[in-house]
């Protein structure tokens, strides 16, 4: 889960860590208003939305006045920002971010995340801020600096002094960034955090280091802990077919092409889309139902499926391991008949009781074509789906 | 031989009088497994599906020898269990729960690898060695005693290869799921090493999916230290880049951990590889002549 950029601040400001003075508002009203009471002369006016590459895309705007940050959220508000790093249609800005102007003479990079191969929290650090990072890490890796955090003990003061002297600060800096580390480590294990970027960390114009922008992304495994930030989700920046489908459990993913997959297990689901391309179609989306496939699921998991358009057949790839085939059938031909289903449905079943599934299915008399076997199965899907593209 | 588990592995089970354990404990009871109790903390002294229930792992481990473990508590209380059963001298821990916060899986498998702990899990369908010990969700019937060794990041890709496997009558070693999360217990290279060495298995199926690198990791592993035929596929080709598909560790990040990038590294190591999952028995079968 991903929170907007102001309330990855208030959870800095939380935890004492330098942010300017900032109010998310969602009316350009109250931008004009939030720029009196922040104070100053020039402002930042920042659209909240869950993606990079706002500054490219004008949701980022330095202003002089009450009346130019008010016509900022106006423009914005209610409209969808698009960046390279959003799909067409881009995100919906519900909230416009105004804060006060800060000077500053160096952009640096701080950041972590779980870095799998190590099974660490891993620090990240650069001289090289405000751009890309991944960039970065590509093209002179060793510019990034690292250090490593022992799940057993915490980070340490060392290493956040050993990062700052590595980046070339010094004095009082060299606390502030210590300081700064420690708190962002704090952070980062109370909220179960999964990742955290702050880019660019400045030096202000004064020498001291100040938080410009903040992104953090939250281990969607941990929300029950954090009851918090489950009220911070902002569930109008996700797709709305795949929130959708999480309320029911379903894990699906909206893909660009018109054949439906219906499988259990995120593996198998995975290997289904693989050769439906593997014998020439194109899959519409990801979509795992998971062990416990019931009628209501099945049922729910069609309407998701077949909510999008594009979607000319279906293929329902079951292997009953636990749960069996014959129920399984039960339930598909329940759900075609219940909901209407009038695209064809491929379904092969495999394990246990798969040929009375498969019996259930051809008795019954709803459009559906039994297949043999999996390679059969994408076989028959992209030719009832007009055949390959 | 086999890897993990054989007829003489001694197994509780903890969370054993929830749903979930009491489900799979009668399947594993009913496939031959060597149950030799469980633990539900509070329940110590009752007797459930005809073994006895503990109050804790330590007791359970003193009075029945039990030298593995299966974890089916939910997801907010693993982290506790398996530290409990590391801490009680169990030297193999299976987690079949999904859902473990990742930090906690960070210190979970820091302690395990410090008390030489075999972690396998969490969020997978577990390890069996047909016909001698199933320590899992799999379902028994479809494995056969044999000679392929099988891992694997995902439970129903498992069954599919293991279907196969049966169906050509080469039968299983020992399979092992190490799980979809992206911390697991244990990885591809753990679960390599140990076929490599155990005399049954003479061929090995890894099944990988997107996201992180374990399957490079593999790919340079086999490379150097593996003698054996290897057959991989890899899930995910189709899969769009950022998204997370269903699996917590399957997400292609920052242009990394891609399914391309994985069966080039595998191919590179001489592992062949089938880009159809239906091909997994025939592949094996053209890799080593049966």
């Amino acid at each position: 889960m991903n929170l907007h950029e102001y309330q990855a601040k208030q959870l800095f400001a939380e935890y004492g860590l330098p942010v300017s003075k900032a109010i998310a508002v969602d009316t350009a009203a109250a931008a004009g208003l939030a720029t009196a009471e922040i104070g100053g002369d020039k402002w930042v006016v920042k659209v909240q939305v869950h993606a990079g590459g706002r500054g490219k895309a004008g949701g980022v705007k330095l202003v002089d006045s009450a009346a130019a940050a008010e016509e900022f959220a106006a423009q914005w508000l209610g409209k969808n920002l698009v960046s390279y790093q959003t799909d067409a249609r881009g995100q919906p800005v519900h909230k416009i971010l105004i804060e006060a102007c800060i000077e500053f003479s160096q952009e640096l990079y701080l950041g972590a995340v779980i870095d799998r191969s190590m099974r660490r929290v891993v620090f990240m650090a650069s001289v090289e801020g405000g751009v890309e990072i991944e960039k970065v890490a590509k093209e002179t890796p060793e510019k990034i600096l690292k250090t490593t955090i022992d799940p057993l003990t915490g980070a340490q003061p060392f290493q956040g002094r050993d990062l700052a002297f590595r980046l070339g600060l010094s004095g009082e800096q060299v606390k502030q960034f210590t300081q700064l580390f420690l708190g962002l480590a704090r952070l980062f294990h109370d909220l179960d955090l999964a990742l955290l970027e702050i880019n660019p960390l400045v030096i202000t114009a004064a020498g001291d280091l100040h938080c410009l922008d903040g992104k953090i992304s939250i281990d969607g495994n941990a929300l029950y802990r954090q009851p918090k930030l489950q009220k911070m989700h902002d569930l109008s920046q996700e797709d709305e077919r795949e929130a959708r489908a999480a309320k029911w459990d379903l894990n699906y993913v909206a893909l660009d092409g018109n054949i439906g997959c219906m499988v259990n297990g995120a593996g198998l689901a995975m290997g289904t889309m693989d050769i439906v391309q593997l014998y020439g179609g194109s899959p519409a989306n990801f979509l795992d139902v998971g062990g416990g496939a019931t009628k209501e699921r099945v049922a729910e998991a069609f309407k998701i499926i077949l909510s999008d358009e594009n979607v000319s057949a279906v293929l329902v790839n079951i292997f009953g391991g636990i749960v069996r085939c014959d129920l399984i059938a039960e339930g598909v031909v329940g759900a075609v008949q219940e909901i209407g289903v009038e695209v064809p449905v491929v379904v092969r079943l495999e394990g246990n009781n798969a040929e009375q599934g498969r019996a259930v299915l051809e008795k019954s008399d709803v459009n559906i074509i039994a297949a043999t076997s999996l390679s059969d199965a994408a076989e028959k899907v992209v030719i009832a789906a007009g055949g390959a593209q | 031989m086999s890897i993990l588990v054989d007829s003489n592995t001694r197994v509780i089970c903890q969370g054993f009088t929830g749903s979930q354990g009491s489900f799979h404990s009668e399947q594993a009871i009913a496939y031959g497994t060597q149950m030799v109790g469980g633990v539900t903390p509070g329940k110590g002294g009752q007797v459930h599906l005809g073994l006895p229930v503990f109050n804790s792992v330590r007791e359970a481990r003193a009075e029945t020898g039990a030298d593995a473990t299966v974890i089916y508590v939910p997801a907010a209380f693993c982290k506790d269990s398996i530290l409990e059963a590391a801490d009680a001298g169990i030297k193999l821990i299976v987690c079949i729960t999904e859902g473990i916060p990742i930090l906690d899986m960070l210190v979970a498998k820091e302690k395990c690898d410090r008390a030489g702990v075999r972690l396998v899990g969490p969020n997978c369908p577990g390890v069996i060695t047909p016909g001698q010990c199933k320590m899992g969700i799999m379902p028994g019937y479809i494995h056969l005693p044999g000679k392929v060794g099988i891992v694997s990041r995902s439970g129903t890709l498992t069954y599919e290869a293991v279907k196969q496997t049966t169906d050509c009558g080469f039968g299983q070693s020992s399979c092992v799921g190490i799980g979809g999360d992206p911390i697991p217990g244990s990885n591809f290279i753990d679960i390599l090493g140990l076929f490599e060495a155990d005399e049954q298995t003479e061929a090995i199926v890894m099944i990988g999916e997107i996201g992180g690198s374990a399957e490079e990791e593999a790919a340079a592993f086999i490379k150097t230290s593996v003698s054996k035929p290897v057959l991989a596929y890899i899930a995910g080709v189709t899969a769009p880049a950022g998204k997370r598909m269903g699996h917590a560790g399957a997400i292609i990040s920052g242009g990394k951990g891609t399914a391309d990038e994985k069966f080039s590294a595998l191919q590179d190591a001489g592992v062949k590889t089938v880009r159809s999952l239906a091909d997994i028995g025939s592949g094996l079968s053209e890799l080593t002549g049966w």
